[in-house]
Order: C-alpha cells, then sequence, then structure tokens
C-alpha cells in the first residue's frame, strides 16, 4: 500500500488533510485554557462555571450542530475544514465564496467550484487573521479611530451592505425560486418580534430548508 | 507568575494558535491552486478570485476587529484575539462572556483582575465553540458524500439544491434586514435604516453590473462586491444621521 498516497483523489487528500488540520487546531484552542490554568497556578471557579456553562453550551451546541449540516454542503470541502476554523461563516467566508464562484461561472458542486471555493475562503481567511493581527499591534492608534461614534453606524450596517449586493446577484438569476422564501422570511421577521440580529443565524437552517422544499416541488412539477 | 489579563505569555501562546491557524489556510490556498494549475482553470481567473476576495474581506475584518477591541476592556487583548481569530463571533463571544462575568459577580467591561475568574471566562468561551472544531474533522467527509451521492442520481436537481441552498441563506438575511421595519408605525423611523443601506448596496451592485457589461471592463464585475459593501457602510452614516 505505498502508493496509495498518490492514487488518492485531489478530494480524498483534501478529507485527509483536513482531518489532521482539524484535530490539531482542535486540541490547541482546548489547551489553551488548560495551560493558562498551569501557567497561573488557578483552578477555576467551579460553581460560577458550572452556572454560567448551564446557560452556554445546550444553546451554543445546539446551533453548532445545526450550523455543521447547513454549511458544510454550502462550503466545499476545503472550505469546509478551513471556514469552521476561522468562523464568520454566514457573514464573510460563504458570501465570499459564493461571489467567487459566481464570477468564475463555475458550479458549486464541480471540482472547480470546489477549488475556487476553497481557494476564496483560504484568501478570505488569511486576510482577516492578518488585518487582526494588524489591529493587535496597532490597536493603541486605532481604538479611538475604530470606536468613534462617527463610524459605528457604518459597522453596525455591515450585514444589510453586504447582503443586498450579493442577493440583486444571486436574486435576479434564480427569480422563480427566490420568491416564496423571501416573502415568508419578510413575513416571519417583519411579524415575529423575536426575530431580530440576535436571531438571524438560527433563521438560515429554516430559510435553507424551506427552500430546498419549494424548489424540490418545483422541479418536480418541472417549473425550474 | 503574577496574572494580567495583558501577561505577554498570553500573547505569546495566542500567537502560536493563531500561526497554525495561518498555516492550515495557507496549506489549502497552495494545494487548491496547484489543483486548479492541473484542472487547467484559467491563471487570471485563479489571479481574479484571490484579488477580490482579498479586498471584499477587509471591511468585515475591520468589523470583527471592533469586536476586538470591544471585548478587550475586560478580557486584555489576547484572548479575544483568539476568540475571534478562531470560530469567535462577536455576539456569540460577548454573550459568553457577560454570562460568566455575570456568574462571577462581575460586570462586563471591568477588568479581570483574578486569575481563577479569567480561566472560568476562558473555559466557558471555549467549551461553547468546541462542538464545531470536534464534529467537523468527523462529519465533513460523510456530509460531502451524502450530497454528491444525490448529485449523482440526478445533476439538475443537484444544481437547483445548491443554488437553493444559496437563496435559503440570502433570504434569511433580507427578512433579517426588514425585522424592525413595522416600528416605523410607532413613529421610530430607525427600522428603515438597514433597509435603506441594504437598497442603496443593491442599487451599487446592479450599476456595477450594467456598466461592466457596457463598458467592458472586466474589474467592475470583480470588485462590484466589495465596492456595493463599502458604499452601503458608508451610506450608512448619512442614513443613521437623518433616521436613527
Amino acid at each position: 500500500m505505498k502508493n496509495s498516497k498518490k492514487s488518492l483523489t485531489y478530494l480524498e487528500s483534501v478529507h485527509r488533510d483536513g482531518f489532521v488540520w482539524g484535530i490539531i487546531l482542535c486540541l490547541a484552542v482546548l489547551a489553551v485554557p488548560i495551560i493558562v490554568s498551569v501557567l497561573f497556578g488557578v483552578f477555576p471557579q467551579w460553581k460560577a462555571m458550572t452556572k454560567a456553562m448551564i446557560a452556554i453550551v445546550p444553546m451554543y451546541w445546539a446551533v453548532g450542530i445545526v450550523e455543521i449540516f447547513t454549511y458544510i454542503p454550502m462550503l466545499g470541502a476545503g472550505g469546509a475544514y478551513l471556514s469552521f476554523v476561522t468562523g464568520n461563516i454566514s457573514n464573510l467566508k460563504l458570501p465570499c465564496a459564493i461571489d467567487a464562484m459566481e464570477r468564475a461561472k463555475v458550479k458549486a458542486n464541480s471540482e472547480d467550484g470546489e477549488i475556487i471555493s476553497t481557494i476564496s475562503i483560504a484568501v478570505s481567511s488569511i486576510v482577516t487573521t492578518i488585518i487582526i493581527i494588524l489591529g493587535v499591534i496597532l490597536i493603541i492608534p486605532l481604538t479611538p479611530l475604530l470606536e468613534s461614534p462617527v463610524l459605528k453606524p457604518a459597522f453596525d450596517q455591515m450585514l444589510p451592505a453586504l447582503f443586498g449586493g450579493l442577493a440583486v446577484v444571486f436574486v435576479s438569476k434564480n427569480l422563480k425560486l427566490s420568491i416564496a422564501p423571501i416573502i415568508l422570511m419578510l413575513a416571519l421577521f417583519i411579524f415575529v418580534p423575536a426575530l431580530n440580529a440576535g436571531t438571524v443565524g438560527i433563521m438560515v437552517p429554516v430559510g435553507v430548508v424551506f427552500t430546498i422544499a419549494v424548489a424540490r416541488i418545483m422541479y418536480k412539477k418541472g417549473v425550474l | 507568575m503574577k496574572f494580567s489579563v495583558n501577561h505577554p505569555i498570553l500573547f505569546i501562546m495566542v500567537a502560536a494558535v493563531i500561526l497554525l491557524v495561518l498555516g492550515q489556510s495557507v496549506y489549502f490556498l497552495i494545494r487548491a491552486v496547484k489543483r486548479a494549475k492541473e484542472l487547467g482553470i484559467e491563471k487570471t481567473t485563479i489571479k481574479n478570485t484571490i484579488s477580490s476576495a482579498a479586498i471584499f474581506t477587509i471591511a468585515p475584518a475591520v468589523a470583527i476587529l471592533v469586536g476586538v477591541i470591544t471585548l478587550s476592556k475586560s478580557l486584555g487583548i489576547p484572548i479575544p484575539w483568539l476568540r475571534l481569530s478562531v470560530i469567535g463571533s462577536l455576539s456569540y463571544e460577548t454573550i459568553a462572556a457577560n454570562t460568566t462575568l455575570e456568574a462571577l459577580g462581575l460586570k462586563g467591561g471591568d477588568t479581570i483582575t483574578d486569575p481563577s475568574a479569567f480561566v472560568t471566562v476562558l473555559w466557558v468561551m471555549t467549551v461553547g465553540i468546541i462542538v464545531g472544531l470536534i464534529l467537523v474533522p468527523f462529519l465533513t467527509k460523510r456530509i460531502q458524500k451524502g450530497v454528491k451521492n444525490m448529485e449523482k442520481r440526478d445533476k439538475k436537481w443537484g444544481e437547483i439544491f445548491s443554488n437553493a441552498m444559496f437563496l435559503g441563506m440570502i433570504s434569511a438575511f433580507l427578512g433579517y434586514v426588514f425585522c424592525d421595519v413595522s416600528n416605523v408605525f410607532k413613529g421610530d423611523t430607525s427600522g428603515l435604516i438597514p433597509v435603506l443601506v441594504m437598497g442603496v448596496s443593491a442599487v451599487v451592485m446592479a450599476i456595477c453590473g450594467l456598466l461592466a457589461i457596457k463598458l467592458k471592463k472586466r474589474w467592475l464585475t470583480d470588485y462590484a462586491l466589495p465596492i456595493s459593501l463599502v458604499v452601503g457602510m458608508a451610506a450608512a452614516i448619512p442614513v443613521t444621521n437623518l433616521l436613527g
């Protein structure tokens, strides 16, 4: 089996390497609180920790698991291994990949799509990481600028500014299929007060499942 | 060792983890570019993908940096730096940190001076986000295989399926833009801000698309998304002053 490495397809090798990197990074992230404990010779405050864990973990894990099943099919293999490490999937990595595939005129489910998606997500991850590093180095001069009340509205409105542009391209190319999910989401967000900036992440899987169901019906009826 | 939220050793440790994260991205980037060449994807396509992804990322990355600064008030710089470079999003991390600080009887925004309180916050933030890091290496191949099998059975449906997923996500965010619109009837016009910002960005995107066709300028298509994003964000400043 010596030459089994050579006979791996690109996709198989992405999965193998993605697995190895994923495990290494997971251990590195878990090591941080352990090392901090050891270095400063302290234990966490168990009572407060239990209380906070009960409040945080069930919700975060539920959302996390739903996100895995929602985003992995959209991100492609390489994109998934990278995005679930560097985060900011719906507000950065996925729009970046969708836009890149659209412009390169490749289908998301082809190998070309896999490659373009991986390249755009990798570049986006690298640039994000570098900008944050620069920001940390320059944090003292940058803080008053980035926290200035003049700029605050711009950062507050990043998501509408991002999805306005993305929607134009995607909705105009899939007009028939867009109508039902957009009407549903508008109705839900306008009339259900609990839906807001904090809960939009939970509504993404709802939108995805609903749109797939609508697409299936339209496809079966020959409308698409 | 005397504890401080900005202890140099914390910076070194966080930098090491972030270097690993960078290493993973660089590794996958090199592999994908190599494979792109093998597949005969044009050089200009690869170049454009890289440069427009980089330009597009700047504004959202600066927004993430704002999150690091916000969290650094109670947690120091290194931990927010790590948490927002690895998985974290500002809203999740803020909630996790503030919930723990509350359980500890501390206030958000006060700098932590007690190392055991710091470790407590750190554990809750880490455990909160760890599920993705643990499961993704084990589930990605299986989930992708399921999708690929479905596509193999019916190629056309496979294409519609991936478009439907993207549209589902986009429609959820379009809905979110309108979440406070009904406040207008109570006399609060601030709910219109995101709607107008989205409108500006959509119009800019459409203009870029039309101009690109008319003037035959490829770069207009390549940078249309970052242009519409930045113009939309810039428009938010006067719009907020007017309606906020």
